[in-house]
């Protein structure tokens, strides 16, 4: 048996369907028999009448109404369609429910999918990664899970958490991604992980880049380099810490991610690793991501656009080679 | 029946009499109400003054010209129910049960207030009994009613209703579509109240929206539309109980427009000089204050000396809250913990 990251997306709503009656899933195009644009709810508004609701496509208005219910005791799941549309929702996410817990001391445990990310042929609204925007903001949590296993676990503990947690799950992940079996366990929220151990320079990344990563560390290993791949989990909060030991490890860093290149999560590791931990590092540290551009339709614009394996692998040489 | 009997013996009177029991409960219901927006004006005009003497950092925002509107929207809601009132609703959130205390202490910024000094003014709120804390953002509000009144249902609660109030202006963002519209999608028991005031801050009807009347919108989003002249205290009960009970029963959710004219600036910093003289004498421009005062005198409700009773009574409540919240402490920087979050493992920590 095996298990894509999408389905384990599916059955973490399952389980928490099951499990906890506060659960309830709000979204456009969820319920009935087509279970969502990307079919992360087909079959659950069947098995949970009146749990997994269909909404007009109204962003604003489906996070104020989970807000409402999160503050009535409930756990609602926002799916919306694809991240990208999230943006119609920034006032709710961020000046309503991340606000509430510090003005009033009652937070709101709300959890937003976002299906984020590239895939070919998406262009400039279908294809977006705003975990660097979310993140800016307080009183939000921001998971950006790289593997099935995760997808699994951290959609659980995402509506566990007492606070709004954006959940942004990659697109490309969906169903490129394969585990055996889902996890039994899970690694503690907030927690990055080193994903391949290495000595010579630390990749930080996360979500789908982890990959990407992982193929660039193995093809510099053919050239003798042995490359750490941290893989963040939750970009906020940052665990500075595991970088931070990383980098005094490897003396070298670089920062991938997938989002656009102002600010965000990769300059933010690149601030943190030079003020936290300056005297770790042997050459200047670095980071790639996307152009500063809207994101291209075409395949052939589309994959220059992102990081991919040759920009990564190209930066990571020249930090080596310093 | 008594009833019956009794409305024979007074029918004389008036065309449209109700039985004298009834009667006197509206009587007893409308001294309520105004005790409301007397305590509303009372409490607002000492605000504006140590707003004026410089003892309140932020706006002042008051809601003189809608105490009669404002007020029946807090009257009818009983415990369970849900209040999300907005900028001006002071009669309606002393109604619903805030505490004179919250107010002053969050004007204040006393550490002892809801907000703590971490909000001021009007966001105010007290979640956990029911009033929503409203942010700024204009319509925000109404799908997080829209939130609590399903999730209400959900938890299998009856007989519950919301009401939510907005001002013309906040009328035309593209967040109170959405929430008006998802609130009746999910056919939730809620009343919307739109008082419009004439002015969004400097800014008036025409340019604000192009439709003969805000209450025929209520048809387009599939409401139940009523239409009051927010001066007169008595067309304000009988709609508002009206819709609050519709709401309640199972109806559509309830649109109510009030007309009034915002008998202050925008806030104590505004002093309106853009509206013009001649609007100052229309009908909706009458002070609602003094309206339902003299109703109350000419129809011997209360007599002087009750009603100067009254508004003794209200200014010592005021003057008490205003001297305990004036001795309190302010939040001190380095007691304050900046968490954003409950979670403390969650709180993000750079060292900088
Ligand atoms: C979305 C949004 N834009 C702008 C503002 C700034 N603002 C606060 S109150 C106000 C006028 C509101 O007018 P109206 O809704 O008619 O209410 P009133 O103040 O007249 O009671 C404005 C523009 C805001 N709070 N929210």
């Amino acid at each position: 048996m095996s298990v894509t990251y999408l389905e384990a997306i599916r059955e973490a709503q399952t389980k928490l369907l099951r499990e906890d009656e506060r659960v309830f899933i709000y979204g456009q195009d969820i319920a009935g028999k087509f279970g969502g644009a990307f079919k992360a709810t087909k079959g659950l508004a069947e098995k949970f009448p009146g749990r997994v609701l269909n909404t007009p496509i109204s962003e604003d208005a489906m996070i104020g109404t989970a807000i409402g219910a999160a503050l009535e005791g409930m756990r609602p799941i926002v799916e919306m369609q694809f991240a990208d549309f999230s943006s119609i929702a920034l006032n709710q996410i961020l000046n309503n429910a991340g606000t509430h817990y510090y003005r009033t001391n009652v937070p709101v445990p709300i959890t937003v999918r976002l299906p984020s990310g590239g895939t070919k042929g998406s262009g400039p609204f279908h294809s977006q990664s705003m975990e660097g925007l979310y993140s800016h903001y307080p009183g939000v949590v921001v998971m950006t899970p790289a593997t099935v296993e995760d997808a699994y676990t951290m959609l659980i503990d995402a509506v566990a958490i007492d606070d709004p947690v954006v959940y942004c799950e990659h697109k490309y992940l969906y169903y490129h991604l394969k585990a055996d079996a889902l996890p039994k366990e899970s690694f503690p929220v907030g927690k990055a992980r080193i994903v391949r151990p290495g000595r010579d320079l630390t990749i930080v990344t996360y979500s789908a880049m982890v990959h990407e990563a992982l193929a660039v560390a193995g093809e510099l290993q053919r050239d003798g380099f042995e490359i750490e791949v941290v893989d963040l989990r939750t970009v906020k909060p940052l665990d500075t810490q595991t970088v931070l030991a990383s980098v005094a490890r490897t003396g070298r860093l670089l920062a991938v991610g997938e989002a656009f290149p102002w600010g965000g999560v990769t300059a933010e590791v690149i601030s943190r690793v030079t003020t936290e931990g300056f005297q770790l590092l042997d050459a200047a540290p670095a980071r790639i991501n996307a152009k500063d551009t809207p994101i291209p339709y075409h395949p052939n614009l589309w994959s220059e656009h992102r990081p991919n394996r040759k920009s990564i692998a190209t930066k990571a040489r020249q930090i080596l080679q310093e | 029946m008594l009833q019956t009997a009794q409305r024979g013996k007074k029918s004389k009177k008036t065309a449209p009499e109700k039985p004298a029991s009834k009667k006197g409960q509206v009587h007893e219901r409308y001294v309520e109400a105004f005790r409301w927006m007397l305590t509303a004006r009372i409490l607002e005009d000492k605000l504006a003054s140590l707003y004026r003497g410089g003892m309140i950092v932020g706006g002042v925002y008051l809601g003189r010209g809608q105490e009669a509107v404002s007020a029946a929207c807090g009257i009818f809601l009983k415990k369970g129910d849900v209040f999300g009132p907005l900028i001006r609703d002071q009669a309606g959130r002393s109604a619903f049960g805030e505490p004179l205390l919250d107010v002053v202490r969050t004007y204040l910024g006393s550490v002892k207030g809801p907000m703590r000094g971490r909000d001021g003014n009007i966001h105010r709120g007290r979640p956990r009994e029911n009033e929503l804390a409203m942010i700024s953002h204009l319509g925000a509000m109404i799908p997080v009613m829209v939130g609590k009144l399903l999730a209400k249902r959900m938890k299998g609660e009856k007989e519950f209703v919301g009401l939510t109030t907005l001002g013309e202006g906040g009328m035309q963002t593209g967040a109170s579509h959405e929430g008006l519209n998802i609130a009746a999608v999910e056919q939730v028991p809620l009343v919307v109240v739109v008082t419009n005031n004439h002015w969004a801050y400097s800014t008036p009807n025409e340019r604000e929206f192009a439709c003969a009347n805000l209450v025929d919108r209520a048809i387009g989003y599939g409401y139940e539309g009523h239409k009051i002249d927010g001066t007169d205290l008595n067309q304000c009960l009988e709609v508002i109980e009206t819709a609050v009970k519709r709401a309640r029963a199972g109806r559509p959710p309830q649109l109510v427009v009030a007309e009034v004219l915002r008998l202050a600036g925008h806030g104590e910093h505004d002093d309106a000089s853009y509206v013009p003289q001649e609007m100052k004498a229309q009908p909706f421009a009458q002070d609602p204050v003094a309206r339902t005062e003299k109703y109350i005198l000419e129809n011997g409700l209360l007599d002087e000396d009750k009603l100067k009773q009254m508004r003794a009574e209200i200014a010592k409540q005021v003057d008490e809250a205003v001297a305990t919240a004036q001795q309190e402490d302010p939040p001190y920087p380095r007691e304050e913990d900046w968490r954003s979050m409950s979670t403390d493992e969650l709180i993000d920590k750079p060292s900088f």
